[in-house]
């Protein structure tokens, strides 16, 4: 088991003719993910190594049964791209795009909420989501991550920095800790995906034991998690937020880091999480002690 | 990207929404002739990115041209909070019979845009949200229906406001709204949003922070960009397109992915340091960025050590390392060192780093981000003692 994808996913790739959907559609497809197709507008009938590329999603989805789409097309296009996959009944979209602006990225969820419901967006703005072992879309470096076992226990991650998801993702394979499925829901103001979606499903998950959470300052995301985690998770977890330093009012980086008015601060983030029970660390390193803490109970 | 008043009322201008008649100058003589445009009595408004301009003296009314020169020679230089003002908004001034709140934002909980309107304008909104909350209507909107004319007015009827002046608040809140999704803006903002003793409504001041994702569709926004004011650190970061952000410390940052940089800023505080600055390297790492970096970094009087904190995902750890060895040939350094290079090809990279003849007193590579925390920690505490030691020795 693994939340959101598995190894029969069925993944296209928008803007597989680009520089960086070739580049992270063909890793993936080395990992062992089924890379069944990719979508160009006008370039439809070549191929990129072999796998065939489309015109639209209608057309890869009819051709292919793709039920899952990477999006690596640059910002102007990638709210059309987000929409055009989700009308052609893809369920599962990961758009690793980063700089969409924040009007679109509403636009965009408000309408796959209302038109598409059973259309999941991960991202924008993310690094993806990894299964070890049975499916890699987006742009982690599969080899970092540590295969799950049979008898766990084994840790789902979610992260919504790209760099902290490897982070997360190193620190337990350097404990030989078994991971589930790492999900980054990326850093932009709106992400398609939340920690709450993800924590429902590691929850349910059987072959996820316990979770690490990766938060950063900015926006009230952990502090909702916190209350969901209080009242709905019962694996253990652990977690780490970023940004205890940052200045107020200045993005750090991501779109949706920035504290303001005293709210979205890391201090009360890490303040909401203690009180739902998650023990959290003061650095990426500690919040993976305190899960090889936690799984050597389990 | 956080606009002036002047052009935020410019900004609003563009898409209908009235201001007073007015322009911005530079100097006093610009300043009456801004006034002698607009007509008597003006306000003379100092132009700082900092609250409280009212009660630092940089708001006043002048009823004559000799008293913009002294109002204007005045606010001009002045120092508001540490923001040195550099020019003035001159504004025919305007009769007031109300005083109300408007803005619009992202609420990023519930995804959807927040409208926020209050009878009690005039004063900081946050003030009212605590002593008086009732009196602000909140109202979320679907992005993808937008505010109509009907919901805006229920909005403000709701809200309390004059009768006389519901149907021009109600016009005002769609235009606004145009203003804030078309435009691009994290924020728009009306404080005050004026009724006059005429009936008419206007816009008295403006807030307005634009999301620098939507640039691309924004030429008009150029112009914005060269008022925009960072320290000379954050300009040169710029000019090389790096995601830099000047800090106080004394600990240089270079790291790969904001989450990463944040994190790394964390631990140096965590060991008892101060970086002085958040830089995101991105997801290259080659050695042109790699030098662009190094460079800012450099220019930076205050840095004592560098901490370089990359973590191989896509980024190959011998990349970064030959990023590094080439860019050390090309910059030369005032501070050290200290580099935690982890993840995809972590060994070749250290290797690449160990042979390539730099001294130590220049490198030094460390396993975790903790251990090179200490280090550049310790190297930039040893750098401060030596400064001071030198300069006491000058004194002396």
């Amino acid at each position: 088991m693994a939340i959101f994808v598995n190894a029969e996913t069925k993944v296209i790739v928008q803007g597989l003719t680009g520089g960086q959907g070739k580049y992270h559609g063909l890793r993936n497809q080395a990992y062992g993910t089924q890379v069944v197709g990719g979508v160009t507008p006008g370039k439809g009938g070549s191929d990129v190594e072999g796998i065939p590329v489309f015109n639209s999603v209608a057309e890869a989805v009819a051709a292919t049964g793709a039920t899952a789409s990477f999006i690596a097309v640059p910002p102007k296009a990638a709210s059309a791209a987000i929409l055009e996959a989700a009308a052609a009944g893809i369920g599962f979209i990961v758009c690793i795009t980063e700089g969409i602006p924040a009007q679109d990225e509403a636009k965009v969820f408000n309408t796959l909420l209302r038109d598409y419901p059973n259309t999941r967006l991960l991202g924008p703005n993310c690094p993806g989501i990894i299964s070890p072992g049975k499916c890699n879309i987006g742009i982690t470096a599969g080899e970092i991550a540590q295969l799950p076992t049979a008898s766990g226990p084994n840790v789902g991650i979610v992260s919504r920095s790209g760099t902290l998801t490897y982070q997360a993702l190193y620190e337990l394979k350097q404990r030989g800790i078994g991971v589930s499925t790492c999900v980054g829901i990326g850093g932009d103001p709106v992400p398609g995906t939340n920690f709450i979606d993800c924590l429902k499903e590691f929850q349910a998950d059987p072959e996820t034991h316990a979770i690490i959470m990766i938060g950063e300052i900015g926006g009230s995301a952990e502090e909702e998690a916190a209350e969901f985690i209080k009242a709905n998770v019962t694996k253990p977890m652990s977690a780490y937020i970023a940004g205890v330093t940052a200045p107020e009012g200045k993005k750090m980086g991501h779109a949706g880091a920035i504290t303001s008015g005293g709210k979205g601060t890391a201090q009360g983030k890490m303040d909401a999480l203690r009180a739902a029970g998650v023990k959290v660390g003061l650095n990426p390193t500690e919040a993976g002690d305190l899960m090889a803490e936690i799984v050597a109970t389990l | 990207m956080d606009l002036f008043e002047y052009q935020g009322k410019q900004y609003f201008a563009r898409y209908d929404i009235p201001v007073s008649p007015g322009d911005v100058a530079y100097t006093v003589d610009e300043a009456v002739a801004a006034a002698e445009m607009a007509g008597y009595p003006v306000v003379v408004k100092a132009q700082v990115q900092v609250g409280g301009r009212g009660k630092a003296g940089g708001i006043k009314l002048a009823d004559n041209a000799d008293e913009v020169r002294l109002h204007a020679g005045n606010i001009l230089g002045m120092d508001i909070k540490g923001h040195l003002v550099k020019r003035v908004w001159v504004e025919h001034a305007s009769d007031i019979s109300k005083e109300y709140y408007a803005s619009y934002s992202l609420d990023r909980g519930a995804k959807k845009h927040l409208l926020m309107l209050s009878a009690e304008g005039g004063v900081e909104i946050e003030a009212v949200a605590v002593s008086n909350p009732d009196a602000i209507v909140l109202l979320h909107i679907d992005p993808v229906d937008g505010i109509s004319l009907a919901t805006a007015r229920d909005a403000a009827v709701r809200a309390d406001i004059d009768a006389e002046a519901v149907d021009g608040v109600a016009e005002m809140l769609v235009k606004l709204y145009d203003c804030f999704t078309r435009g691009d803006c994290d924020l728009a903002e009306i404080n005050p949003l004026i009724l006059r003793p005429d009936g008419g409504v206007h816009a008295l001041d403006a807030k307005v922070s634009l999301d620098n994702n939507a640039a691309f569709r924004h030429p008009e926004w150029d112009e914005f960009r060269a008022t925009e004011e960072l320290d000379e650190r954050e300009q040169l970061a710029r000019t090389h397109d790096l995601q830099y952000i000047g800090l106080e410390g004394s600990v240089g940052i270079i790291a790969n992915g904001a989450g990463l940089a944040m994190s790394t800023l964390d631990v140096v505080n965590q060991v008892g340091g101060a970086a002085s600055n958040f830089l995101d390297i991105g997801g290259g790492a080659n050695a042109d960025m790699m030098t662009a970096a190094l460079e800012v970094i450099n220019s930076d009087q205050s840095v004592k050590s560098i901490f370089i904190n990359i973590f191989g995902g896509i980024t190959r750890g011998e990349e970064v390392a030959k990023g590094i060895v080439e860019a050390l040939r090309r910059v030369e350094l005032r501070a050290p060192i200290v580099i935690r290079l982890d993840g995809t090809n972590a060994e070749e990279g250290r290797s690449i780093l160990a042979n390539a003849g730099i001294p130590e007193s220049k490198l030094t590579s460390k396993p975790t981000m903790l251990e090179a925390a200490r280090a550049a920690v310790a190297l930039a505490k040893l750098g401060e003692a030596s400064a001071e030691l030198s300069t006491n020795e000058r004194s002396n």
